[in-house]
């Protein structure tokens, strides 16, 4: 169903896209403020700033802290950001004084491979051992996102591509190999603490920190969710339904995006 | 090149990118996002200066022309992709397939490049923060180790400085006197500047008298080597005040990148056959 319409909606339909944004936008409702990555995690963070959680404090690592953009910006460092921002400060004073020292409630990332530890690789793809590895980006800031934030959202399409047995490269540290990782690694935050994707939410068992679906979007069955990832998903005993995007989340979406 | 008063000189492009960037050096181009110096970048094809060992932490579409041209043995970063974009097909295509020549990588985090700059620019051998635990980019690259706190006993993330041999970043204004001021997004221009050994700042205008601008960022013109006017320097990248981000090209060239040819060409008809620094 990747980019397919769907419909049930009373705006008559909507995105897988735009589902997955709706319902990473929505797990923001309890944040003061958020650590902001470009792409899915900044469409989310600024949805959530004209729906469910107005006083939002937009951060982007380029040095906005409290950004109030009027239109999604494509970079991390769009003019805007800075222009509508309560503080601009240096890339050292954002990482140390601000990141580091643990004052933002959340990180919110994206991926490109994913493990059911909610471990992220963002550095390099094995593509067999005919050909080199595939490359990325790399890390960015996020490693220390996942490690300082109070608490982190991962925000990525559902696929056995993404998520996948065995990272090939770990780049951030979800929950390591398990309950208790973090604290013998000496992770400050809470780590991940839900994965949102187009067919539902991730979220980590409470003893074993291992990811089991949780939630499923409308229509979605369990089966495509185990379908879509690359190890053998657990579910919650009690799997729930997201509600709908609403016409207020749906024309607030379309209007950032058309802005 | 620094006169007897010891501060900058103002230079045409080109005479500062010759005195000051020489074959094998160490060099960093900062700028997060904003006040990137492409116009610089462009002059150091023009001039064929290589093998130079690349500074940055978003090697952003400047690195990706450095890359592409074959300038660049050694690349010391945290983060190579093209912002809001997707991937940068030359970086990609010089660490998969070793073209136009191999790229050694030295690779870190955001927060441990930041903290790299700011030991170079303090005079320190290293810097400590609390990252990459449990990550695999710690046992990558011989620049991160790990240091034992004397007051608590934690383990900490040590990160050596770095120290180029010389930092070129653009700026919004200069005076005569070649005091320089930046602001908007300012990165961490700041200590790339005051942690190398030489300093290139190409500006979008020289003014009589700096006006201070809120969160501007000064740096006194004896710790900048040279100034070269260049508006529009930092284009497709911005100067706020001047200028936007052009974000079309950004999108534009993904496909340019992709393709050997199509930048082979790009970079042939845009920096060399084209017209060379901007007279101050």
């Amino acid at each position: 169903m990747s980019d397919g319409t769907m419909s049930g909606g009373t705006m008559s339909d909507w995105t897988s896209d735009e589902l997955m944004t709706v319902n990473a936008a929505r797990a923001l409702a309890g944040a003061r403020s958020c650590f902001v990555g470009i792409g899915l995690p900044s469409a989310a963070a600024n949805l959530a700033r004209r729906t469910i959680r107005p006083d939002l404090v937009l951060i982007y690592e380029s040095g906005a802290v409290g950004a109030k953009p009027a239109r999604l910006p494509l970079s991390i460092g769009d003019g805007e950001l800075a222009d509508t921002a309560d503080a601009v400060v240096s890339v050292p004073e954002m990482f140390n004084y601000w990141l580091q020292a643990g004052r933002i409630d959340v990180g919110f990332l994206g991926a490109a491979q994913v493990d059911r530890f909610a471990n992220i690789n963002t550095t390099l793809v094995d593509r067999g051992q005919d050909r080199p590895p595939g490359r990325l980006p790399g890390a960015g800031g996020a490693p220390e996102i996942a490690a300082n934030c109070g608490e982190v959202l991962i925000v990525l399409r559902h696929s056995t591509r993404n998520f996948v047995d065995r990272l090939d490269f770990v780049t951030s540290v979800g929950h390591g190999t398990g309950r208790g990782d973090r604290e013998r690694l000496g992770l400050r935050g809470r780590g991940p603490v839900a994965v949102i994707t187009d067919l539902g939410v991730m979220r980590p068992d409470p003893q074993t920190a291992e990811l089991v679906l949780t939630d499923l979007h409308p229509g979605v069955t369990v089966d495509q969710a185990r379908a879509a990832t690359g190890w053998p998903l657990k579910t919650a005993d009690h799997v729930a339904v997201t509600a709908p995007p609403t016409d207020a989340e749906l024309a607030a979406l379309r209007t950032l995006k058309a802005a | 090149m620094r006169d007897d008063d010891g501060m900058a000189d103002i230079r045409t492009l080109s005479e500062a990118v010759a005195e000051l960037i020489h074959d094998g050096d160490c060099v960093a181009m900062e700028g997060f996002t904003h006040l990137i110096p492409f116009a610089a970048a462009h002059e150091v094809i023009r001039q064929g200066i290589t093998d130079l060992t690349l500074v940055r932490m978003t090697p952003d579409v400047i690195y990706d022309q450095l890359i592409g041209a074959g300038l660049v043995k050694k690349l010391i970063f945290s983060w190579g992709g093209n912002p809001g974009v997707g991937s940068l097909h030359r970086f990609r295509d010089a660490v998969e397939n070793g073209w136009p020549r191999p790229l050694e990588l030295d690779e870190h985090s955001h927060a441990g490049m930041a903290n790299r700059y700011v030991a170079g620019a303090s005079g320190l051998p290293f810097a400590v923060l609390r990252g990459y635990r449990g990550t695999d980019l710690a046992g990558r690259t011989d620049t991160v180790a790990t240091v034992r706190c004397p007051f608590t006993g934690e383990e900490l993330a040590a990160v050596k400085a770095i120290n180029p041999d010389v930092t070129v970043i653009h700026a919004q204004q200069a005076d005569r006197e070649g005091n320089v001021q930046l602001w908007g997004l300012t990165g961490v221009q700041k200590e790339a500047a005051l942690a190398a050994r030489r300093v290139l700042v190409t500006v979008e205008e020289i003014v009589e008298e700096l006006t201070p601008h809120p969160g501007g960022v000064v740096l006194p013109g004896w710790v900048v080597t040279a100034v070269a006017r260049v508006p529009g320097g930092a284009h497709p990248s911005y100067a706020a005040g001047y200028s936007v981000r052009d974000n079309d090209f950004y999108q534009a060239w993904d496909p340019i990148a992709r393709d050997r040819d199509r930048f082979t060409a790009w970079i042939r008809e845009h920096v060399l056959d084209s017209e060379g620094a901007t007279a101050p």
